[in-house]
């Protein structure tokens, strides 16, 4: 199978992911789409991986995953605040912060 | 066509097909579990390539702990009432052609890129025994700093999150 398949699989996904950040206004599908955005270049890594035969980017998709995990779980607390303070997850109602 | 192939195609299909219905879907409960069906696939396509470690830590940390974080989060805040303000009309075509136009972009370079064939049949780089040494060979110190990383990630969710 030749490895242009998987190269076009994570293009298809990342832009995929990159048109959700864009055209929705939930905070958390906003996320998510950024998951999918890692997924995309986790799959693209691993798929380069096999082709060069080196478990140097497998190492480094395992590396994502933990910055990934990280990062949800600080942004799900910032999120979960935001939605204290003003009772939506709107992405517009942050430009409140402005002033 | 392999076996392998027609696997490929089956679940390329199904996680594109997710991945867009993550993005159109109105409630955000179906989106995450439209998610996890994405990352389900993508596990598939790590074991095809013969990472089957890389398969069993996606499953475990992004089906087990991201998305259950994920939905816990929805529900708490109440969420699935799908009373979410849309953006214009506008605004949404804007950010879908725009979004083409990366698409574009993207194939338009790499369509005449390395034109190689992966080779067929297992090689053992994806095993937890070789994975393991090189982890813990060449990159102790990056392991190390993930760790603070985790520490620094948990304060400071325990100090966002806290009532003040």
């Amino acid at each position: 199978m030749p490895i242009q398949n998987y190269i076009w699989l994570a293009v298809a996904l990342f832009s995929i992911g990159v048109i959700g950040v864009l055209i929705r206004r939930n905070a958390i599908i906003i996320f998510m789409c950024i998951e999918l955005m890692l997924n995309a270049v986790n799959l693209l890594m691993v798929a380069l991986s096999k082709y060069h035969h080196d478990a140097s980017a497998q190492i480094f998709v395992f590396f994502i995953m933990v910055v990934a995990a990280a990062e949800v779980s600080v942004g799900l607390a910032i999120i979960v605040m935001v939605y204290r303070h003003t009772k939506s997850v709107d992405v517009n109602i942050l430009n409140r912060l402005k002033n | 066509m392999s076996l392998q192939v027609i696997l490929f195609w089956i679940l390329a299909v199904i996680s594109i097909l997710s991945a867009i219905g993550v993005v159109v879907a109105k409630n955000p409960v179906h989106s995450v579990l439209l998610l996890i069906v994405t990352f389900f696939d993508i596990a598939g396509l790590y074991i095809l390539l013969n990472a089957q470690f890389l398969a069993v830590v996606h499953i475990i940390v992004y089906a087990g702990a991201i998305m259950v974080l994920f939905l816990f989060v929805i529900m708490l805040m109440n969420l699935n009432a799908s009373g979410e303000p849309q953006k214009n009309n506008l605004v949404k075509f804007a950010g879908v052609i725009s979004g083409g136009l990366l698409l574009l972009v993207l194939v338009a370079a790499l369509r005449k890129a390395d034109t190689g064939m992966l080779m067929q049949g297992a090689t053992d780089i994806g095993l937890v025994k070789n994975l393991g040494k090189v982890l813990f060979k060449d990159f102790v110190l990056p392991f190390e700093v993930s760790s603070i990383l985790f520490l620094s990630a948990m304060i400071g969710a325990i100090v966002i999150g806290k009532k003040d």
